[in-house]
């Protein structure tokens, strides 16, 4: 009985739950960066799900293939690929951000630096071509208030929505920057591993996932 | 992988201003959010009696009452606006500011890392951070009593349009936009809190504690913390959507057609059902946010106070991540008359019900714990018993709430009061003062006083029943809530007496608190040196210091050895053995 309970206690410790150590094999940071990212999502979720319950509860809703037809230097009407090169850019800065990822795992600091100039370049672009459809949204009389397509909410969801997952690319951004510097500046090198900047890729990933929920259920369905 | 702290280092010199104000200790800042619940508490306690001072004596003019609250009480008669924003304040204090900052605020940030067997929290500085981001909360939300137009006043679950449209009421106006501040701010702090508890319960157990050895306190602010996590997000984005509608002019909450004032309303298109989906999606988990850090002091107070194991605990623990789950998905039973379709009300009135299960469960087991147990009476096991006492009528006068051909009689009266000031109003509050008269030695190195403690839980848990009870006559009777004055229609107005009545137990049971208040404060420095374990439990805390050092553990981590419960074994020298002695194993 007693060996038993000995025995117990040997299989304990040997349990990646038995604690003494994180179950699940990842630090702090990261671990925190998950949990985090699944609370943002709930944010996320709860603005979509209320735009999805407003736009079930009107009768109409504005056609977006004729709003969102405009391309810079262009006249003619091509509509929704404006928004698809946005989210095309997007997706390119997930792949960038993946690579200097890849490029950390190596310890290839020059790498790491390259890579995270490009996706900070993408979530520029990004940032850029958004503020080009909001200026064209607004030049065409969109307001939080009223729009010339009808339904006010239509233009009131589209800014808040795109403007909060835009205010988090932003963040991004800024986050990226900071550890590009901090790359740059041998941080990482001297603590012989570069998981900061995978716990700020999980983030830039998570923002892009974001935008291809809202491209899909704002701008497509 | 490395789980070290950043707080390894167990002596180092620190300023005043690093130990008191802005300590990143765990133990520093659960203080700082218990004494912060305690202040909130009273001021919470306060708004309460000028509601019932209305109630009982309505339009009789009180002086006192204007040379304290000024011209919201001209003439000695509390303004109707003014009784409207009296409640909102009372029910945020009570729920965000008390018992959800306050409790688990307070238990999460003492109790995890030293049960766990952990250094500190697994962030310091983002928890130091937690609290001061909830003390900007608290400074915003205190300044709303102060503005021009009064605090919010639509009820704390800001129920649009009346929210949304700032010339709706007084209290809509300045008051409502710093309350969204306020609730902004508080959400930031309860998730930075939340990432913490959760992180450092997996990460940072120590060797041995797994998860299964647990006390059931851990597991209870575990699963609260995960609540929090993935409920409040969902309240700042109707939070977000609700200061749109206030400041820019958008209507996601806001229909066509209104006309406030004489004034139509210039919103059109949005829908107030929108907000009631996104605030109880919060909202109810909410109250198992308030409930479930309670009920799991309670189990330990009772396992410690019984000297008997606690009963089935793989099974209770189970039933807090039940309840837990379950709570995510029954927010619709707040709106059966909301206009929501009747097919979807169905299916909450099966969930809640279904909520019922876990928690008689757990119940059933805390009184299975203390059947036949050697019960030590202390003020603390006296609050644990005392939350038993409370939740259980609180509990089964939910199940009618649930039920929605009853709910839709029942809906916003004196029943549904009733009903949530017995379940995670006062039984919560009982699960806090059970906690902080078991804790006490712990946190601040000294006993309280056995005979203030004892004095002060009669008063408040005969107090409670006369407050209370009588209110679910009074929603049987069809009394509706929030209603400033009852003079105007037979059927409320039989109830004058009886509104008296209420109002002079909760006067003293109110001045019953200052028993408390007079112990917790005397006790504090001048009560007698408490020893490392006086209640001889088995859980990690008691085997180091009262109150423990900076690091918490001295050089060396404590290693666990056995679970939490190991009260009464037969064969064993004491009644007691705790997590950390080894187990002896005898060549024969």
């Amino acid at each position: 009985m007693v060996q038993e309970v000995a025995f117990e206690q040997e299989k304990v410790l040997k349990s990646p739950w038995g604690g003494g150590k994180s179950p699940f094999g990842v630090s702090r940071e990261k671990f925190t960066m998950w949990i985090f990212i699944l609370s943002d999502a709930f944010t996320f979720a709860g603005l979509l799900a209320g735009y999805g319950f407003l736009r079930a509860s009107l009768p109409e809703w504005p056609s977006r293939i004729e709003i969102f037809s405009a391309f810079p230097f262009v006249s003619a009407k091509l509509p929704l690929l404006f928004v698809s090169i946005m989210t095309f850019i997007l997706i390119c800065s997930s792949l960038t951000m993946a690579l200097a990822v890849d490029a950390g795992k190596r310890m290839d600091r020059k790498g790491v630096i390259k890579y995270l100039l490009l996706t900070i370049g993408g979530g520029l672009l990004f940032l850029l071509c958004q503020a080009y459809e909001w200026g064209h949204l607004i030049h065409e009389g969109a307001r939080l208030t009223s729009n010339p397509w009808g339904v006010p909410l239509f233009s009131a969801s589209f800014f808040v929505i795109t403007g909060f997952h835009g205010s988090h690319v932003l963040s991004g951004v800024i986050i990226l920057t900071i550890m590009a510097i901090r790359v740059a500046k041998g941080i990482y090198d001297k603590r012989d591993s570069y998981e900061g900047v995978e716990v700020a890729g999980l983030y830039w990933h998570f923002v892009d996932l974001v935008w291809v929920f809202i491209f899909a259920f704002f701008y497509l369905l | 992988m490395s789980v070290e702290h950043a707080a390894v280092e167990v002596h180092h010199k620190e300023s005043f201003l690093t130990k008191y104000i802005f300590s990143t200790d765990h133990k520093t800042i659960a203080r700082q959010y218990l004494i912060t619940g305690i202040i909130w508490g009273v001021i919470g306690m306060i708004l309460s009696w000028f509601m019932r001072l209305q109630l009982a004596y309505p339009n009789q003019p009180m002086p006192f009452l204007e040379k304290i609250l000024g011209r919201w009480a001209e003439g000695g008669i509390l303004k109707p606006e003014f009784y409207v924003a009296l409640i909102t304040m009372h029910g945020t204090i009570m729920v965000f500011f008390l018992l959800t900052a306050g409790l688990s605020g307070t238990f999460s940030n003492y109790l995890i890392p030293l049960q766990i067997g952990a250094r500190d929290m697994a962030f310091p500085v983002l928890n130091m951070l937690s609290y001061w981001v909830f003390f900007a909360a608290s400074v915003v939300m205190l300044i709303s009593f102060f503005v021009q137009t009064g605090p919010a006043g639509a009820g704390w679950t800001m129920y649009p349009p009346l929210s949304a449209i700032k010339s709706a009421i007084p209290g809509a106006d300045v008051g409502a936009t710093l309350w969204l501040i306020s609730m902004g701010l508080f959400i930031v702090s309860s998730l930075l809190g939340a990432l913490n508890y959760i992180t450092t319960t997996l990460n940072y157990r120590t060797k041995g504690m797994s998860m299964w050895r647990l006390p059931i306190t851990v597991w209870g602010m575990f699963v609260t913390a995960i609540l929090g996590l993935l409920s409040f997000p969902v309240l700042l984005a109707g939070a977000v959507m609700l200061i749109f509608d206030r400041e820019f002019g958008t209507s996601f909450f806001v229909p066509g057609g209104l006309v406030v004032g004489g004034q139509p309303v210039p919103h059109e298109g949005g829908n107030p059902i929108l907000w009631q989906h996104l605030f109880w999606f919060l909202g109810h988990p909410e109250v198992y946010i308030v409930l479930l850090p309670a009920v799991s002091l309670v189990g330990e107070i009772l396992a410690t106070n019984a000297r008997k194991p606690l009963f089935a605990y793989k099974v209770s623990v189970g039933a807090l991540i039940g309840i837990g789950a379950l709570s995510m998905i029954v927010w619709g039973h707040h709106m059966y008359v909301s206009g929501m379709n009747p097919i979807l009300g169905e299916v909450f009135v099966i969930t809640t019900l279904a909520i019922s299960f876990p928690t008689a469960i757990l119940i059933f087991n805390y009184l299975v714990t203390i059947w036949r147990g050697n019960l030590r009476l202390t003020p603390g096991m006296l609050f644990a018993l005392g939350f038993l006492g409370l939740f259980i009528p609180g509990a089964l006068t939910g199940a009618f709430l649930a039920t929605a051909p009853v709910d839709i009689q029942l809906h916003d009266t004196y029943f549904v009061v009733a009903h949530f000031h017995f379940t995670m109003a006062t039984a919560a509050a009982f699960g806090m003062f059970a906690g902080v008269y078991h804790w006490f030695p712990k946190m601040f190195g000294r006993m309280m006083n056995d005979k203030l403690g004892k004095i002060h839980f009669w008063g408040t848990f005969i107090g409670v029943y006369l407050i209370f009870f009588p209110m679910f006559f009074q929603g049987i009777a069809g009394v509706p809530r929030r209603y400033y004055s009852f003079t105007e229609y037979n059927f409320t107005s039989q109830f004058v007496g009886l509104n008296k009545f209420i109002t002079i137990a909760a006067f003293v049971a109110g001045a019953t608190q200052l028993i408390f208040l007079f112990n917790f404060f005397w006790s504090m420095f001048k009560g007698p040196k408490a020893d490392k374990n006086p209640w001889k439990a088995n859980t990690l805390e008691w085997q180091t210091d009262s109150p423990p050092p900076h690091g918490n553990w001295g050089p060396e981590l404590p290693v666990v050895y056995r679970g939490p419960y190991e009260y009464s074994v037969p064969g064993a020298e004491e009644d007691y053995i705790p997590q950390t002695v080894p187990i002896k194993v005898e060549a024969k």
